[in-house]
């Protein structure tokens, strides 16, 4: 039976003279090798350069601001219910008078944390949020953490800074594609990760 | 031997050593390199610029390891293994010629650590002892896949060593000299041995892969079939020693292809450069520039076999052990007859046609 076009009829012949002197074989050989000694690097020397990880990525968290510099989340608690790895955690508070320009419902998130040890950066906290206000960073990956109070990551780390705002520049397939053919181009640089402020 | 000779030649000998060190040193620096840039790669570049202090920082590590020694193994044969691996290759050293001769104020100094007549009667000598550094270790180790592995190392490395001797008579026949020197000044002119004796270079060169266990012919280490071969229970710098000795074979085995078939320090138009550095700057300077040139092609030439060492490393796939068996002793050996009977019959017959032909 057949079942592809690809296969390819064994012989058990004997070789010829040039076959079993074995040296222009190895010649050919050493004339390979020596090319790719030639061939252009793939190599990405990482921590001083980094690869554009793709608009689809997801990374570190961020809790968005809206225009005005207001945090968005409302501390429904929606994420942390849609979060399969029970990484999320808040602590809901009453807007007060005066804090207008800080938050923009009249209920917010006092303390947010996310444990990064258990998060699994499924996405599904983006997903799940009706304010639009936690996303997982496309061009940022979180940074390696060596102690335990590193772990847990507050408002502090999580909330946007407004002079550094992040928008994510392709969202369908298409624009993706567009963008990283701008990219090659050379019409588009490299998003420039921002320092973990 | 008055004191200023005795002094020279002590420190020609010690920078002799010294060269060979480094050159093995950034051999292991190379081999990285060239490993990565055959696939692709970039190889070390974090320890220092290019990363060329990669040696050190091996070094430092293998120092920093735990010194383990086997509670069965026989401790004093057990240190013993690495330091003949490494004193073997170093001596091996002392008779390569790197260039011709210095003159300072009359004197003339060779730039050879022994100038001996019996130059690669002793390099054989010396190297053929390598096997010793090999069985000891294994032996020493008190473990059967060392024994296995040491006792494989050994009988590649005898088998070779024949073929290899076999394949140098000719070189012998030809130049009618054991000197290093001698067997380098008949080459002059771009008179090279490798247009007179290209099947023994070949089978030269292949039998010097098998006695620096270099790929294809790795089979001491070969960790799928005996754990990890002679060196199994070997760790820290005893483990670096064997390594290193490694690379000293590997830099003394090029140098002597480069003495015995590319003409050493010789390269065409030498005579020529020659004549005019001493018209230019003096006899003696020009002398010592020249002689300095010469080096500076010899090391050329070592290096190049070195880089085709580590070049045929990421080329070739290792050779199944009946197959290295069967290589050396049904294809090579007589291959190698075969070319003294050649080289005999030119030498004899050809040779005072072709004297008389140009004279």
């Amino acid at each position: 039976m057949q079942l592809t076009n690809r296969s390819k009829q064994v012989s058990n012949k004997e070789m010829t003279l040039m076959e079993r002197a074995y040296l222009p074989a190895i010649a050919t050989g050493l004339a390979i090798t020596i090319k790719h000694f030639f061939a252009k690097k793939v190599t990405i020397e990482y921590p001083e350069v980094k690869r554009y990880l793709g608009p689809v990525f997801r990374g570190r968290h961020i809790l968005k601001r809206d225009e005005d510099g207001r945090e968005r989340c409302t501390a429904c608690g929606l994420c942390a219910v849609a979060c399969p790895a029970e990484a999320i955690s808040m602590v809901a508070a009453e807007r007060e008078k005066g804090e207008e320009t800080l938050y923009r419902e009249e209920k917010y998130a006092a303390v947010y944390e996310v444990n990064m040890l258990r998060c699994i950066f499924c996405g599904l906290c983006e997903e799940a949020c009706p304010k639009q206000a936690v996303y997982l960073r496309h061009d940022e990956f979180i940074p390696v953490f060596t102690e335990r109070d590193q772990v847990i990551w507050g408002k502090d780390l999580l909330v946007e800074d407004m002079n550094n705002r992040y928008t994510r520049e392709a969202w369908t397939k298409e624009e993706a594609r567009a963008l990283d053919l701008k990219r090659a181009g050379g019409e588009v640089t490299n998003v420039v990760p921002r320092a973990i402020p | 031997m008055d004191l200023t000779e005795f002094l020279t030649k002590t420190a020609v000998i010690f920078a002799v050593f010294a060269l060979t060190l480094v050159i093995a040193m950034y051999s292991t620096w190379a081999e990285r390199k060239v490993a990565g840039f055959i696939q692709d790669r970039m190889g070390p570049n974090r320890a220092g610029w290019g990363g060329l202090l990669q040696p050190l920082a091996d070094a430092g590590k293998m120092f920093f390891k735990e010194d383990f020694i086997p509670a069965l193994a026989n401790k004093w044969l057990f240190i013993a293994g690495p330091s003949l691996a490494m004193l073997t290759a170093l001596l091996a050293s002392a008779v390569i010629p790197f260039g011709s001769t210095f003159r300072i104020n009359g004197h003339e100094i060779a730039l050879q650590g022994v100038e001996s007549n019996i130059g690669i009667l002793y390099v054989f000598g010396v190297v053929a002892l390598g096997v010793y550094g090999i069985m000891v270790g294994g032996w020493a180790s008190n473990n059967k896949f060392s024994l296995l592995g040491a006792i494989r190392a050994a009988s590649q490395n005898i088998s070779y060593e024949v073929a290899m001797g076999l394949s140098l008579i000719a070189i012998l026949m030809m130049s009618s000299s054991l000197s290093l020197g001698e067997i380098v000044s008949q080459q002059h002119g771009g008179n090279w041995n490798i247009f007179y004796q290209p099947l023994g270079f070949i089978i030269f060169i292949t039998c010097s892969f098998a006695e620096c266990n270099r790929v294809p012919f790795d089979l001491p280490e070969c960790e799928t079939e005996l754990v990890g071969g002679y060196h199994t229970e070997y760790g820290s710098m005893k483990l670096g020693f064997y390594l290193f000795a490694e690379y000293i074979n590997m830099f003394v085995s090029s140098a002597i292809i480069s003495v015995l078939y590319f003409g050493g320090y010789n390269y065409p138009g030498m005579d020529w450069v020659y004549s005019q550095l001493t018209s230019a700057l003096g006899t003696e300077t020009g002398h010592n520039i020249a002689t300095l040139i010469g080096t500076a092609v010899f090391f050329g030439k070592a290096l190049f076999f070195i880089f085709f060492y580590m070049w045929v490393r990421w080329t070739i796939p290792r050779f199944r052990y009946d197959q290295l068996m069967n290589l050396g002793w049904k294809k090579l050996i007589p291959l190698a007859i075969f070319n003294i009977i050649i080289t005999g019959a030119a030498v004899l017959f050809l040779k005072p046609v072709i004297t008389a032909w140009l004279n």
